[in-house]
């Protein structure tokens, strides 16, 4: 296939157009009459395109992109499941998607009960009291439960409460959302099984904890099982415990994290309930809490009134607000869908088959990649570069070879606990025959990494664009076709 | 187990346990203590088929009301055109993750670089970053930038023009913050350049925050308030409708710093609130404090021409507690919206849009005026939305035309109702509320 390389305005022709609009009836209300101060002195130059211009460009682009749905994507920490097309049929009916935000809520009532139903499903999956859906993504989330948690501690005028506890493997959205929530971050560290160091984290509790943002299973893909413990020692130090749910997705049907203890959580609907990732979003980031915290959740809340009815609540203690209207409904539509197609019977085999894949790949590898951790793992597992490291072959290598042989990458260089990480989650979608030939490619690289490292260390040869100059991108940004053109 | 989206056969699982070294599925989860490990089913509905999904959201679709939409307040009824929710549903974009692997991700990484560059044609400004959750968290985050640029400062001024979730969404950011947010006063609809000077003059501000248009409605005169703030070394934000700006002057032409708002307004179907947009527009001098995503040209090892994510070293999960933000993803897939939506309107196609949108709120105003049951608030000039004394209740206004399937007349003071024209109202949609309104 021919390689197309245009960007949109270099398509562009002066007196070309790609819309239709009606005739203007009302012409003598014109924009010329606008004070001249208030009128742009200079038109934005927007490319003058056709419309089969447009159709064709953007298919041709898509061609370079690679998506779940073009093969294997094996990303760590990203449950990049399949994203089932009963959700989009559905979430696109226009007896949802026309509705404006702000109209009365008794001519929204669908709409808010597929807020509500769905908010209770979590809640339900989840092990807690309440969810709100309006924050927009998972570090959004993040923010939004970590605002709960000082909003808990202000309300009870425990001011002193400004340092939460972040595991030296955590999310790198983690600390970032606590900063950005006002407040200091204290790193406890792992033990070399990749847990928790309880008697690290001790020391650490005392009157001026906030509390503990926890990923469980961990970064590793490994299940806190101190997790008890942990909870008893925050709790017992007036601290709550957030559950950070990037991995929830092995829990599915086997355990919920209310249970173990968290207070708060959020969810990313785009990894455990299959709403696509967009190339980058849109997601959502439901925030769940206990009971004794629901009063602070953001507003507006969604609440359903003794008669069955649905109205939008702004309670006193709430924390504030943190989305323009109720968050991506559009996305809670797709996570609804997922939810009732799956329902009881099936949802709670997510978790132990995606277990079940994530195993099956580690056991397959670990004699030609290093598994510094041994053991089950959950849904997704790290190894440290490739066993042989005489090589000279990185990470890097692998990854950039892989994309040679039609698969996505996985994460790599996270966890920052290892130098050559390779983050590998499978997901519970893929099939077994999937998981072999991905197998039978990864010990290739292997292989080649020790027979012909160069066909490795210069990987990909087969991808539309080679390795990229990322340190003159970063030296010398261009950010805008108006500067490239020049 | 067997069930479509799961391709384990029985056989599969038994070979599969086997590799592992373990006899069933919950060995896997040896590791978890035996008192948390849930013994029953969620208390959830049973499995739907395709079909009874599809009865489900259409007896439920019955229960929202399909209203013709005369209001706006931060969300427009515009026109969408076919094309892009087709060009949309093709899964090499929508079921892709953010660009981290360029090689294979380059349809990703130039629709956000032609983003980036369509949305700085209409601020004005160099940079733009690859879009944000929505306009209110965006104008919260150019908060954010002002106050890293700002060193010390630690006050931040806001006017009380603009939309009122807007206005709680970043208060609620400074609170937690600990940033001071004051706001400016308004007279006539719009801000108080004189409140807003006294404000400066007190000190420590690092940044000023103004809507165009504001939550009347009003196109603002930003005269001289750039120069006012950049006197006391504050950045200048403007969070701005960016349809709007295909024919306002632009942030870069009021000499702002920052230019913020939702994308919504640019074909964007209105769902309910969300997915939408926000984008976030800079000077060069602040790229660094910039978040989220950006993506630059740069080549490939060939020489080929290729888009990358740039000045990473910004972001969260290379600063961790130190970063500025903790934008971790952006709306991609609404950023590609709205890029083939610009791309099909053109500049010709948005400046249409606007003047159809003139027109029709010109005529509503004045329309409306004339019905007896309205008199003019401020005497400001308007674009597609505009506020009005009702001279009847509020509820009665909103109550009669809801009756009749309009959905207008949001109350933004009391008894000061607004309404908003795009261009997909008809003038008979148009001449329709006006006849309802003289009813009352």
């Amino acid at each position: 296939m021919k390689y197309y390389d245009k960007l949109i305005f270099e398509l562009s022709k002066e007196g070309r157009k790609g819309y239709t609009l009606p005739e203007n009836r009302l012409k003598e209300y014109t924009l010329a009459s606008l004070p001249e101060g208030l009128k742009r002195q200079q038109a934005p130059e927007l490319p003058e395109v056709s419309e089969f211009d447009v159709v064709r460009h953007y298919t041709n682009i898509s061609n370079k992109n690679f998506g779940v749905d073009t093969g294997f994507y094996p990303l760590g920490s990203c449950t990049m499941k399949y994203n089932p097309k009963i959700n989009e049929e559905m979430a696109g009916q226009p007896a949802f998607a026309n509705l404006h935000p702000l109209q009365p809520a008794a001519t929204a009532q669908g709409a808010l009960e597929v807020y509500y139903n769905l908010a209770h499903a979590l809640a339900e999956i989840s092990g807690l009291a309440e969810f709100t859906l309006n924050p927009y993504a998972g570090a959004h989330g993040e923010l939004t439960g970590l605002m709960v948690m000082r909003q808990y501690h202000l309300k009870r005028g425990d001011l002193k409460r400004t340092k939460v506890i972040v595991p030296d493997s955590a999310h790198g959205t983690n600390p970032a959302s606590a900063a950005v929530c006002g407040l200091n971050v204290v790193e406890v560290k792992s033990k070399p099984d990749g847990r928790i160091d309880v008697e690290h984290l001790k020391p650490l509790l005392d009157d001026t904890i906030a509390g503990i943002m926890m990923t469980n299973p961990n970064t590793l893909g490994l299940f806190e099982s101190d997790i008890l413990e942990i909870a008893e020692l925050v709790h017992a130090c007036g601290g709550l415990l957030y559950y950070d749910g990037a991995n929830l997705n092995p829990l599915l049907g086997k355990c919920r994290p209310g249970d173990m203890g968290f207070d708060i959580m959020h969810i990313n609907l785009h990894k455990t309930f299959s709403t696509p990732h967009g190339g980058g979003g849109p997601g959502a980031g439901p925030v769940g809490v206990a009971k004794a915290l629901v009063d602070y959740l953001p507003s507006p809340r969604v609440c359903k009134a003794d008669d069955g009815t649905f109205y939008l609540s702004h309670p006193a203690d709430s924390l504030g607000r943190v989305s323009g209207f109720i968050g991506n409904f559009g996305v809670m539509m797709r996570a609804y869908t997922y939810i009732l197609s799956l329902g009881k019977e099936y949802i709670k085999y997510v978790g132990p088959l995606a277990t079940l894949n994530a195993n099956y790949i580690k056991e397959s590898l670990k004699d030609c990649y290093y598994l510094p951790i041994e053991g089950i793992c959950k849904h997704e597992f790290v190894f440290d570069g490739l066993l042989d490291k005489s090589t000279g072959v990185t990470t890097l290598d692998v990854a950039k070879r892989l994309l040679d042989y039609g698969y996505h990458a996985p994460t790599i260089y996270f966890p920052l606990l290892f130098h050559q990480s390779i983050m590998i989650e499978p997901t519970e979608t893929e099939s077994l025959e999937t998981l072999d030939e991905f197998i039978d490619v990864m010990r290739k690289v292997a292989r080649e990494a020790i027979e012909c490292p160069e066909e490795v260390k210069t990987a990909p040869h087969h991808t539309p664009v080679r390795r990229l100059d990322e340190t003159n991108a970063a030296k010398h940004p261009i950010l805008r076709y108006r500067d490239l053109a020049q | 187990m067997n069930y479509k989206y799961f391709p384990h056969t029985e056989a599969d699982i038994c070979h599969m346990l086997e590799r592992i070294g373990i006899q069933s599925l919950d060995e896997l989860y040896a590791d978890v203590p035996e008192s948390v490990i849930l013994k029953k089913d969620y208390d959830l509905p049973s499995s739907l088929s395709e079909t009874e999904i599809r009865t489900f959201f259409q007896q439920l679709g019955k229960k929202n009301q399909q209203l013709t939409i005369f209001a706006g307040a931060g969300a427009y009824d515009h026109y969408a055109p076919s094309v892009i929710a087709q060009l949309l549903s093709r899964s090499e974009f929508f079921t892709a993750y953010t660009p981290y692997q360029p090689e294979i991700s380059q349809g990703t990484l130039q629709y956000i670089f032609e983003f980036q560059s369509m949305i700085s044609e209409l601020t004005g400004l160099e940079c733009t970053n690859a879009s944000m959750y929505d306009g209110t968290t965006a104008t919260a985050e150019a908060m954010f930038m002002a106050i890293a640029a700002g060193k010390k400062k630690n006050r931040i001024l806001i006017s009380s023009t603009v939309q009122p979730n807007t206005l709680e969404v970043v208060s609620t950011y400074a609170k937690f913050r600990g940033i001071e947010l004051e706001q400016i006063q308004a007279t006539d609809g719009v801000t108080d350049k004189a409140d807003m000077e006294r404000k400066l003059e007190a000190g420590d501000v690092a940044g000023v925050i103004v809507s165009y248009p504001n939550k009347y409605g009003i196109i603002e005169d930003f005269s001289g308030y750039a120069d006012a703030i950049h006197a006391k070394k504050g950045l200048f934000i403007i969070q701005a409708d960016p349809s709007a700006l295909a024919v306002l002057k632009s942030p870069a032409e009021w000499g702002a710093d920052i230019a913020c708002g939702d994308g919504q307004s640019l074909g964007m179907p209105l769902n309910y609130g969300g997915p939408y947009v926000g984008y976030l527009s800079c000077v060069k001098d602040l790229v660094r404090k910039l978040p989220g995503r950006i993506a630059g040209a740069t080549t490939d090892v060939d020489g080929k021409r290729a888009f990358v994510l740039t000045l990473q070293a910004r972001e969260q999960h290379i600063r961790r507690e130190k970063a500025n933000s903790n934008i971790c993803s952006n709306q991609s897939l609404m950023a590609l919206y709205v890029t083939i939506y610009m791309a099909l309107m053109g500049k010709q196609g948005l400046r249409e849009v606007n003047e159809l949108s003139y027109s029709g709120a010109h005529y509503l105003h004045d329309q409306l005026l004339a019905t007896g049951k309205f008199e003019e608030l401020f005497k400001q000039p308007f674009l597609k939305e505009f506020t009005l004394r009702s001279l009847v209740p509020a509820e009665t206004v909103q109550q009669k035309l809801l009756e009749q399937g309009i959905f207008g007349g949001i109350e933004v003071d009391k008894d000061c109702l607004s309404f908003c024209v795009t261009e997909k109202r008809t003038k008979e949609e148009i001449d329709k509320l006006v006849a309802i309104i003289k009813e009352i």
